[in-house]
């Protein structure tokens, strides 16, 4: 292997590399094969079936398409990050129409779709059924744009559909018996997840698509589904693996209970747990007979008690992956770390995001979960309050955390037991965990704790930073060590002009880079863009109108989304955005 | 966990100011702060361009130690006052956001307990499920009826102190819990405190004002 890259190439039919080519599957791996000689970047292209596309507007389709012409699988992000907390204008972009007719000119032999944050209009449904013969999966996450109409052409038209899985979406719902338009003769469902939808449905129908569907594994339901209905279908499907349930609560009703509790029993494999909406404590015992082969539990929308909760939480004794609300208070989490010693992720989520009081979730809770699973690797974690010497203790019991974003709800909060920034917690965190690939950082910073993450956080791919640091410092400092940075989004700091300058050829090391509220001018855009041609710079901002020609270089910019792109600036951009 | 930190909104809410109001604001630089070094120093960045920031983390940190511990910054942003203002924070999505505000939850707090609790009074059919609930999760009580009117109490048998419930209805007002129907008060309901029967004089029930 290797050599002289023209005569390695003419060794063996292009066939023979495609194969060797074959069991490659990683896109990193993919691109290093890509560079190695003209002749298997050809081939590769060629034969490459999956794309990943993390920002729609870093390579236009039709790029795309003339290089991996023969793709089967592609999976595009539109807006930033930062848009799941309406800190972008709706009508930023992210259109998925032009990727959508590229692939349906180019692709017939599309199979999956999947796209995030991205507009997605029933045209494009549309075009997705009449267009693809063989089309297997469409996933939709975070998007908009489409309504139960759109679902229904899918349905009809999609006869090979193995997936279809819509997660948190805006869905319009103007045809609220879509489901029917999946034809009797289908039955190649394996996936659905339907629990971003609002309205009410044909129970009815949706039993029988259940039923006919032998091969469904993954099955999420919405609120809206009630209890008895649930119990009815869970009968049909003791295949599944997945299960989200609808809303779990109903009168006591004895019969019920049972029927309920003998579908679980019936399951014969089911690892997955979510939905349990409202769920009331007198019918979570139906659940027990499952929670032994657990793997995974959302009880992120169950409104229990802490005691409700341990006594559920702390049957799943092979548990990996637990999300819940802090309504489980640390004595909850105490319980789990006793009993659940797999869990790898932790999630907890607050109840009431807006409440100032104190509630008894605290950082004790954190602490305890990382003493108590040496397994753990990624947490998110919204609290009250935080020290420091709780951030060092976790990154010393949990040095192989990939994934740790903390959000102390009141902005800017120091150590409440010192009154210090929480530099030093942090710090620790990016020293200890050398495989750290994504953090989120909170609390009360300065600009030390951005020396810190600079100069340790090698692996870490994704910061996300808020109210924090003193000065450009705290950005240079991240911009110009980092090494692995990929997409960094930064709100509400005291960041500036000289740090990125300094750091412009950083930005074509990354996918993006968002900054909002922070000290940025409209002269320093001007010069970035300038400097560097292959970056666009977004000015975003919708207090301004117009023109920004006549705009003076000292203003302050909004919002900024510079992001790197061989396509050149977009076309589609709104009044509110402008490429610099 | 310290006691002092942990603010009770309880004894705040006997005199009827607002929690804010009286609440230590670990605050935003610029406001009135607590006691804290009075340094304020703001780092340039030409200062800092100057440190050896090599590749492999090689930086000079000895300018860390020289500084004092509590910097504070003059920072650019302002947080405004109203919380509720600032734009995506904190960061939950509205998905999420959504599937939970419809409900119907009130708070319970306890007199000399630092945290509070949340129920959901469209949960129970009654005062007495609305009690053993309470008993249940302030699990150090006990229930003790009072043997001349309607009244329940909660009593910790640590120290035999009794607590009432009350709630504040609509219109403000402190009342005690069973004094009217079970709808009404569900439907009136803003917040439930477990008073110390000591502090609860005041709210003799209605039966007792007549006559």
């Amino acid at each position: 292997m290797g050599g002289g890259g023209w005569a390695a190439e003419a060794m063996f039919p292009d066939e023979v590399w495609e194969y060797v080519f074959s069991f490659v599957e990683a896109d990193a791996d993919r691109n290093a094969i890509s560079v190695v000689c003209r002749g298997w970047y050809r081939i590769e292209g060629r034969c490459r079936r999956r794309i990943f596309v993390g920002n729609c507007y870093a390579v236009s389709p039709a790029m795309a398409l003339r290089r991996f012409p023969e793709i089967k699988a592609v999976t595009i992000k539109g807006k930033p990050h930062f848009a799941d907390f309406n800190l972008v204008p709706s009508d930023w972009g992210g259109g998925a129409a032009a990727w959508v007719e590229a692939l349906a000119e180019t692709c017939p032999q599309m199979e999956e779709l999947r796209f995030k944050r991205m507009v997605v209009t029933d045209d494009c449904l549309e075009l997705i059924g009449r267009s693809f013969r063989n089309f297997k999966v469409l996933s939709l996450a975070s998007c908009e744009g489409f309504s139960t109409a759109g679902l229904a052409f899918v349905a009809s038209n999609c006869r090979n559909l193995r997936e279809l899985d819509l997660q948190e979406n805006d869905i319009e719902d103007n045809c609220s018996h879509w489901l029917s338009h999946f034809p009797e003769s289908f039955i190649s469902l394996m996936s659905l997840n339907i629990a971003s939808l609002d309205g009410e449905m044909n129970y009815s129908i949706l039993e029988r698509l259940v039923s006919r569907c032998s091969k469904l594994k993954t099955l999420k339901l919405n609120h809206s589904v009630p209890l008895d209905r649930l119990a009815s279908i869970l009968c049909k499907a003791p295949q599944l693996i997945d299960l989200g349930t609808g809303r779990f609560s109903a009168d006591s009703r004895p019969e019920l209970f049972e029927k309920l509790e003998s579908s679980f029993t019936g399951f014969t494999g089911l690892k997955c747990l979510s939905g349990l909406y409202d769920a009331v404590p007198a019918y979570l015992p139906t659940i027990y007979s499952v929670c032994d082969g657990l793997s995974s539990l959302n009880l992120s929308y169950a409104t229990l008690q802490s005691a409700e909760l341990t006594k559920l939480i702390t049957r799943c004794k092979n548990l990996k992956r637990l999300w819940v609300m802090d309504l489980i208070e640390d004595v909850g989490l105490e319980a789990v770390a006793s009993s659940c010693k797999h869990i790898e992720e932790l999630r907890v989520f607050p109840f009431d995001p807006y409440d100032a009081e104190p509630v008894s979730l605290t950082e004790r809770g954190l602490v305890i979960v990382s003493a108590g699973c040496p397994m753990l690797r990624s947490v998110l974690y919204f609290c009250r309050q935080m020290t420091n010497a709780a951030l060092i203790t976790v990154a010393m019991n949990s040095p192989s955390l990939t994934c740790f974003r903390l959000c102390i709800l009141e902005p800017q909060t120091p150590d409440y037991l010192t009154q210090q920034p929480l530099d030093i917690g942090f710090s620790a965190i990016v020293q200890s965990c050398k495989d750290l690939r994504r953090l989120s950082l909170s609390g009360r910073l300065t600009d030390r704790v951005f020396q810190s993450i600079g100069a340790y956080a090698n692996q870490v791919k994704m910061l996300s930073v808020a109210f924090a640091g003193d000065s450009d410092a705290g950005l240079h400092y991240i911009l110009s060590g980092c090494r692995s940075l990929k997409k960094l989004e930064i709100r509400d700091c005291p960041f500036g002009d000289k740090a990125l300058l300094a750091n412009a050829a950083k930005l074509e090391t990354m996918r993006s880079l968002w900054m909002s509220s922070c000290s940025i001018s409209l002269g320093a855009c001007r010069l970035l863009a300038q400097k560097m041609p292959r970056l666009n710079v977004e000015v975003i901002d919708e207090r301004w109108e117009g023109s920004l020609e006549s705009r003076p270089n000292d203003c302050l910019v909004e919002k900024l989304y510079i992001y790197r792109t061989v396509a050149g600036r977009r076309s589609d951009m709104p009044a509110c955005v402008w490429t610099v | 966990m310290s006691a002092e930190t942990a603010k009770s909104s309880t004894e705040s809410d006997i005199s009827g100011l607002d929690y804010e109001e009286t609440e230590l604001k670990l605050g935003l630089p610029g406001s009135s702060r607590i006691a804290g070094s009075e340094l304020e120093r703001k780092r340039g960045f030409s200062e800092t361009v100057d440190l050896k920031l090599g590749g492999s983390g090689g930086c000079n940190l000895d300018y860390l130690t020289a500084e004092s511990s509590d910097t504070r910054s003059s920072a650019a942003v302002k947080l405004p006052a109203n919380k509720a203002q600032v734009v995506g924070w904190p960061p939950v999505r509205s998905f999420r956001k959504n599937a939970l505000k419809s409900c119907t939850y009130v708070k319970v707090a306890v007199d000399g307990a630092p945290y509070l609790r949340k129920v959901d009074l469209e949960m129970y059919g009654g005062y007495q499920q609305l009690l053993n609930a309470l008993k249940e999760m302030f699990s150090c009580f006990t229930i003790r009826n009072s043997p001349n009117n309607n009244e329940r109490r909660l009593v910790d048998p640590l120290n035999g102190t009794e607590y009432v419930p009350t709630y504040e209805d609509k219109d403000g007002d402190w009342m005690l819990v069973g004094d009217v129907p079970w709808k009404m008060f569900v439907a009136s309901c803003k917040r439930l405190r477990l008073m110390k029967s000591s502090e609860a004089v005041n709210l003799a029930p209605r039966a007792a004002q007549i006559g």
